[in-house]
């Protein structure tokens, strides 16, 4: 039986880490998941290229220009999805930006996610104004549609939040996604609020790099979303770079176990 | 034209990260007080009029005229205004708006660089910091430009990821806004991006068919049967057919860019070739491949290089009362050239399509109608590139 969102926070913070799919190729992908799995990882979001992905820092965009021009495709995505359903039942999520959604079509798009033991979906650019769009269509096929809260979301936490299903995606600080030296943002009265609205878990991402930012974030909420540093590796280590991701991970992950 | 959620039918919306949503709203509660306020409305007009240099001219082509031997033409002149191009009408409302809001810095995209250059214009008059994105393949092709906004006391960033031209640097804008909103207005050139961006643009360029229509009738007693504007993201066309739209027997036609031709992979043309998306804060129509990947289009005109187009002309265009038409590279150098020499104006490389296709149209006319051109920019900026086009090497 396929792990569902509830399951990823269950024991502990957890640790959710982000992989664009297709980099370098969609093979790689595939083995480094397994990776992470093992390494500890509770989550998997995988990063559905595009061709202009506006909430990217230079990390992912480059992943993302290396995936397509490595062929990488929507219908690519969900056969490697496929092919990994056969080697584990762990939890799995899509993160991409609305246009590649939208022009597959919602209906085939979430009915493939459905079949392949897709929980949920992030996408940067549908907000709560908006979401409307794909929530029924999502819902239909038990994809959950995650909704993001931003340091400046202020009034509309409380909104965004008692809507909220599978987690919530807290955004650290403002910008683009990538690595951060220092993060800023007053966290600990947004998680605040969040709780006050909702039950729902709340994870914190963009900028998370070293362990010990993320044992400091995953005290104050309920874990960390980890995607740059990861595409970094790969950036730098290429097919190789599978024995790297996997002790960084495990590093993260130690690094909040105990909390 | 558009709802309260900054709709035109089907297209328009809100599509943008979170972080952005709260100056949405608040960028959408000052404009609507603003827009309605009448101090901002007399700074405003006495900007336009004595700054700007409003109203621009609606001339009468009469060699055109003659020698095409069918519409009357008359040419709406944005390229007499300040700066050189319809550009300015929108910085004017925008970063006036921007410095009402408490915003102490503006940014921005620009394509051939007009937007830049109006933007940095008006920011450096009214003591706001500038800073302009422009992707480094556009800053090759109008380094004059780029020197321009330096000297305006702008900022360049040269962009240099993705496709390096127009689309990039829009998202290099978005990514800048996303990183420092507090004390910036990202001041949007065109009709398009998130509402209220889409409305407010257009409610600035509006001005030219509302001095359009006055003028027309006190010269001719009468309103035109077809009004002609070149279409990137579509902010002259808006602003060109707006106060047209409620007059049913005046026919709007955007020109989009064909590039080497709607056949080929190297075009602009969004009505022609696009299709329904989500992109860059709107739904709308866009170059995009069979997975919802943005196309790389293709111009010689910087200022149409975009795979998108503002929301409002997709609708009009789904209503059928507006229609677009491509127009090539060549047909639209040709006619660069053909008003340079029967009417004495270098015009903008992206205005030259829709004279390129005025020159279609007029001949099936009959001598008692009247078509206007807007004529969105001066050609200065282009002169090199047109001259390296027809193999003469010259550097700007």
């Amino acid at each position: 039986m396929i792990k569902n969102l509830k399951n990823v926070f269950d024991h502990g913070k957890a640790f959710i880490a982000f992989i664009t799919a297709g980099d370098p190729d969609l093979e790689s992908t595939k083995e480094f998941i397994l990776t992470m799995e093992k390494a500890g990882a509770d989550l998997i979001e995988i990063g559905i290229p595009f061709s202009d992905p506006i909430a990217e820092g230079p990390v992912i965009q480059e992943a993302d220009i290396r995936a397509l021009s490595s062929g990488t495709t929507t219908d690519r995505i969900f056969d490697m999805v496929l092919e990994l359903r056969e080697k584990t039942d762990m939890p799995l999520v899509f993160m991409g930006y609305l246009n590649p959604v939208f022009h597959y079509g919602y209906e085939k798009f979430f009915a493939r996610c459905g079949k392949a033991g897709i929980s949920g979906i992030i996408i940067p650019d549908l907000p709560y104004e908006e979401k409307g769009e794909c929530l029924g269509i999502a819902r239909s096929h038990g994809v959950e549609v995650i909704s993001m809260i931003a340091p400046t979301s202020e009034e509309r936490i409380r909104t965004i939040a008692s809507e909220a299903e599978g987690f919530l995606y807290v955004v650290s600080s403002l910008g683009v996604t990538g690595v951060r030296s220092e993060i800023k943002t007053d966290l600990a009265s947004i998680l605040e609020t969040i709780r006050k609205a909702t039950d729902v878990p709340a994870a914190v991402g963009f900028g998370i790099n070293t362990p010990d930012q993320a044992k400091k974030i995953a005290a104050l909420s309920d874990g960390v979303i980890v995607g740059s540093a990861i595409v970094r590796i790969i950036a730098e280590r290429g097919r190789e770079a599978g024995p790297y991701i996997a002790e960084y991970v495990a590093s993260m992950k130690d690094a909040i176990k105990d909390l | 034209m558009s709802n309260e959620n900054g709709r035109f039918g089907e297209f328009g919306g809100q599509y943008i990260p979170e972080t952005l949503m709260n100056e949405l709203i608040s960028l959408e509660k000052n404009y609507n007080y603003y827009k309605n306020d009448p101090e901002f409305l007399s700074e405003l007009d006495s900007l336009m009029k004595g700054y700007a240099g409003r109203p621009s001219l609606l001339y009468y082509a009469e060699k055109m005229t003659r020698d095409l031997g069918g519409a009357k033409i008359y040419l709406k002149r944005e390229d007499l205004n300040h700066t050189g191009a319809h550009k300015i009408n929108n910085c004017l409302g925008q970063v006036l708006l921007a410095k009402k809001m408490g915003k102490t810095r503006v940014i921005a995209e620009t394509g051939a660089g007009q937007h830049g250059v109006a933007t940095a214009t008006v920011a450096a008059l009214l003591g706001l910091e500038c800073e302009i994105f422009m992707g480094e393949v556009d800053c090759e092709r109008q380094r004059l430009n780029v020197y321009r906004m330096e000297l305006l006391g702008a900022r360049v960033h040269p962009v240099t990821t993705g496709t390096r031209v127009l689309k990039d640097a829009v998202n290099e804008c978005m990514r800048e806004w996303v990183s420092r909103v507090d004390d910036t207005l990202y001041v949007l050139g065109s009709v398009m991006g998130p509402h209220p961006f889409p409305t407010m643009v257009r409610d600035f360029q509006s001005v030219i068919s509302r001095e359009a229509r006055v003028q027309i009738l006190e010269r001719e007693g009468k309103l035109p049967d077809a009004v002609l504007a070149c279409v990137g993201g579509g902010s002259n066309a808006m602003g060109m057919f707006y106060n047209f739209i409620g007059d049913e027997k005046v026919k709007l036609i955007g020109c989009e860019a064909a590039g080497k031709g709607i056949d080929t992979k190297e075009h602009a043309a969004t009505i022609s070739r696009g299709s329904l998306g989500v992109f860059h804060g709107m739904k709308s129509l866009f170059c995009q491949n069979e997975y919802g990947q943005i196309d790389e289009v293709y111009s010689i005109s910087a200022g149409l290089d975009y795979p998108g187009i503002g929301p409002e002309h997709a609708y009009l265009h789904s209503i059928g009362r507006a229609s677009y038409v491509p127009v090539t590279d060549e047909e639209a150098v040709e006619a660069f050239e053909y008003l340079a020499r029967t009417e004495g104006i270098i015009c903008a490389i992206e205005s030259a399509h829709a004279v390129a296709h005025a020159m279609k149209l007029a001949p099936s006319m009959s001598p008692d109608q009247i078509m206007i051109i807007c004529l969105s920019g001066r050609g200065d900026k282009d002169v090199a590139a047109i001259a390296r086009y027809r193999g003469v090497d010259i550097h700007d």
